[in-house]
């Protein structure tokens, strides 16, 4: 990292110190450097990845056939399934695009020299890791065979004994507090340390997609704070917040947990929809289309995503009228979420359209989250959510929006900044490799489950009656297909990093607009000598 | 005035989506044939292979093929347009073919046709589905009353017009499957329901939250201990309709299926006297801790 230009920067700002860059435990383990931390947290991610795909690969053995074929019982699939959803919303995809890119791009985009709260940055990935510790210890204990939802009282000791389900919790808890704090650190750095002239309509799609993601985990992690806590109380100390025996209500929790989680879905995809904004405005060579739409189109999918949280629960009981409400409300999403989409294509069109690998990545997104979409706007339908509600028609719909939305806009992020972050450009060919082996993989795996769904297959089965083995056979198959590719990706990283092919600058040329691009590759440690200007 | 020309339009769109929906039904890409008068009884379960929703037993399922099908085509056509216009646009301005980009970055018109048109797709969509919603709710005037519980594993089920007798209905092991019987799908009791009559579903919880699932008929509600929650279901076609649990539950949770049996009105009336008899021993409906299983399961099945 240290670089010609580096040596010219930074000493004014540490007058006291005769080298910048501290050495290797204080640089890494230390850190309050917003990029150092941004690679903490990508390290991180895959590494989470790792044990996500782990599990989703043995679930996918275990569903090849019917029959019970590698999981003990019931439970040891149950703790499967909820350990593979924690792990790939809070520990894969969130330190990707939030941590990761957030912290390594928000900062240089809007051309300030750091995150608002450094220590605080730093605070935020060192409670990531033993939050991981505690989710993945829970797995050797008994774990949790709740779901990633939690519903008591399947969450309750009496039906899930030992402290598997209490160390999920505080391992919820633990990301839970660094979310929070990163969110602060986000809103505050956005809205004081902008550069000269970078007024809010000028700031980068990507920093508004993180500025709403920010307010969002702001305003919903705190709640389900609120209701992990009385679950905790309730498994041990007695007190009875979701207990009928003692006047609780186990619809309260599901109330709490999906206040939280449908913004969280939003928190998920909302910075990757910044990122695919740049990746397909730089290889359109064309400004972004529609820009203030687009920006208050992510707006608008934050406010309206906090008011339609018990379309989760069409099924729980909930009247006839408020059912009304929240399908209407839900399915007025799908109007911000058609402007993007449109915007996208409208910014491609009339552009100079190269295909490297992030524009593969980027332009795969918008078809496969349009698919995505359109099969929630159908869920969205209590009428006919009523035979889809928990069948894999849910399990196709929100891995086609995460799986392969948030997925591939991290990995667009990936290939689009990996020459920035580390300064070596990736091998274009087996980045096109890993795109085409994932696209196939991935769409062999969850589009089948369409048909499963519709057929009434339930999820968090282990075992199914003989009628699902086609297509759960094809699932099975696309997933071998898609942990192959993510071996394509490891290995993308490996020539990445031993490579001799430097990243220029900007290596996509006119295009690329982004303050990002007119600092070295890597930047300098601390990113600039004096703020930029923008006209 | 204004409120006029509001409803009017709605009435437009309404008239418009029913026809949509109607004419969508007339095509049916993958359903399969259903049972009608004089053929043998139906069956209600997924078949391999299948793409499409389960065969309808009833008026609420019929209503859902009907409006699913609208929606499918929109989202057919929806997905179709977003994937030409991408590859058109992916081809047609390469860089080989266009080196140099516009500059185009806004077009109001374009912009307000791509708020405005998904807005009125979303209003053919909404009517027809809070009509079917609304339908699907409650029965006005059911015949019928069966209450349902949920339990690990296994359910419950319980006439309290028909002298108030209930009992259990288990899963049948693999090792115990006779010939033609599904696995992981068929019971030792089924739910006995009369064809052709409103039957109010009332469900409750004991244990866990279970989730009372009956693709074929359409329903589904889950049973949540304190609370007692309200459906209905009816079927128009004698038959077997197969349903599974849910809502995760636990450790059997893949393992306690629904079968619910629409039999003609002197079948259900003989069903009913035979079950009274059978299921006093177990005692009244109010749910037992522990409940203990008397009748012989195989020996005391429909087949007379």
């Amino acid at each position: 990292m240290a670089t010609a230009s580096d040596t010219q920067h930074g000493h004014d700002h540490h007058g006291h110190h005769d080298h910048h860059t501290p050495g290797f435990v204080a640089r890494w383990f230390f850190s309050t450097n917003h990029k150092d931390i941004g690679i903490l947290y990508l390290i991180f991610s895959v590494a989470a990845a790792l044990v996500g795909i782990g599990l989703s690969l043995l679930m996918r053995i275990e569903l090849q056939s019917p029959g019970m074929q590698i999981f003990a019982d019931g439970q040891a699939w149950n703790v499967a399934v909820t350990a593979h959803g924690v792990v790939m919303v809070f520990f894969v995809i969130m330190p990707a695009l939030i941590g990761g890119f957030g912290n390594y791009f928000v900062p240089i985009m809007i051309g300030a020299p750091d995150m608002a709260f450094p220590r605080l940055n730093n605070i935020s990935f060192w409670l990531l890791v033993p939050a991981l510790i505690l989710a993945v210890g829970s797995l050797f204990v008994g774990g949790a065979g709740t779901g990633w939802t939690l519903y008591p009282p399947l969450s309750n000791s009496t039906y899930q004994s030992g402290m598997g389900v209490d160390m999920a919790l505080f391992a919820l808890h633990l990301a839970g507090a660094s979310s929070i704090l990163g969110a602060a650190n986000f809103i505050t750095t956005i809205f004081n340390m902008r550069a000269p002239g970078m007024t809010l309509h000028k700031m980068p799609l990507f920093a508004w997609g993180m500025l709403v993601t920010a307010f969002l985990l702001l305003l919903s992690v705190p709640v389900l704070g609120g209701a992990i806590t009385m679950l905790i109380t309730d498994r041990n100390f007695g007190t009875a917040f979701f207990d009928p025996a003692g006047g609780g209500d186990p619809v309260l929790f599901q109330h709490l947990f999906w206040f939280f989680g449908h913004p969280e879905v939003y928190i998920m995809i909302l910075p990757g929809f910044g990122i695919i904004s740049h990746v397909l405005s730089t290889f359109s060579r064309k400004p972004i289309f529609g820009y203030l739409g687009m920006a208050y189109a992510m707006v608008a999918i934050g406010v309206v995503g906090f008011v339609v949280w018990a379309h989760h629960m069409f099924t729980s009981g909930i009247s006839v009228d408020t059912r009304a409400y929240f399908m209407a409300a839900t399915m007025v999403i799908a109007v911000p979420t058609g402007i993007k989409i449109f915007s996208w294509i409208a910014t491609m069109w009339g552009g100079s359209l190269t295909f490297k690998t992030p524009m593969l990545f980027a332009i795969g997104f918008v078809f496969l989250f349009t698919v995505g979409g359109v099969s929630g706007v159908k869920l969205a339908n209590a009428s006919v959510d009523v035979i889809l509600h928990n069948t894999y028609y849910v399990v196709a719909h929100f891995h086609y929006v995460l799986s392969l939305g948030a997925v591939f806009s991290i990995f667009a992020g990936f290939y689009y900044w990996i020459g920035k972050m580390s300064g070596k450009q990736y091998p274009e060919f087996w980045g096109q490799v890993h795109f085409w082996t994932t696209f196939v993989g991935v769409n062999l795996t969850f589009f089948p489950m369409h048909f499963l769904g519709a057929q009434g297959m339930p999820r968090r089965y282990p075992d199914y009656p003989d009628a699902f083995t086609g297509w759960n056979m094809v699932a099975s198959v696309g997933s071998y297909i898609s942990v192959a590719s993510f071996l394509v990706f490891l290995y993308v990283c490996w020539r990445t990093f031993t490579g001799k092919e430097v990243a220029a600058a900007n290596p996509w040329g006119e295009g690329a607009t982004t303050l990002e691009w007119q600092v070295s590759s890597p930047p300098p440690f601390h990113t600039f000598d004096e703020l930029p200007r923008i006209r | 005035m204004r409120r006029k020309t509001v409803s009017r339009f709605a009435g437009l769109l309404a008239t418009l989506g029913v026809a949509a929906a109607s004419l969508m039904s007339g095509a049916p890409a993958f359903a399969q044939p259903v049972a009608g008068e004089g053929e043998p009884p139906m069956i209600g379960a997924p078949y391999n292979w299948g793409m499409n929703l389960q065969p309808a037993a009833g008026p609420i399922k019929d209503a859902i093929h009907d409006f699913n099908s609208l929606v499918l085509w929109l989202m057919i056509i929806i997905t179709a347009f977003v994937g030409i216009l991408l590859a058109w646009v992916a081809f047609r301005f390469r860089a080989s073919a266009n080196p140099v980009p516009s500059r185009t970055s806004h077009h109001t018109l374009l912009e307000i046709a791509w708020t405005v048109v998904p807005v009125l797709i979303l209003l053919v969509i909404a009517i027809p589905s809070f009509r079917l919603m609304y339908y699907e709710d409650r029965a006005p005037d059911a015949t019928l009353t069966v209450n349902v519980t949920g339990r690990q594993w296994y359910w419950h089920y319980a006439y309290p017009d028909q002298g108030n007798f209930g009992f259990d209905s288990y899963p049948v092991q693999e090792a115990d499957l006779k010939p033609g019987q599904l696995r992981n799908l068929d019971v030792d009791e089924p739910m006995v329901i009369p064809v052709g009559q409103d039957i109010r579903i009332i469900t409750t919880g004991e244990d866990v939250i279970h989730s009372f699932f009956v693709p074929s008929l359409g329903v589904q509600k889950y049973t949540i201990p304190g609370r007692t929650l309200e459906t209905w279901l009816r079927a128009d076609r004698p038959g077997t309709y197969y349903g599974q649990c849910n809502q995760i539950c636990g450790q059997n949770h893949w393992l306690m299926p629904i079968v619910v049996k629409a039999v003609p009105q002197a079948e259900f009336e003989s069903w009913t006297a035979s079950a009274r008899q059978r299921f006093a021993a177990e005692g009244p409906v109010s749910p037992a801790p522990v409940p203990t299983k008397v009748a012989d399961a195989a020996a005391a099945t429909l087949a007379r």
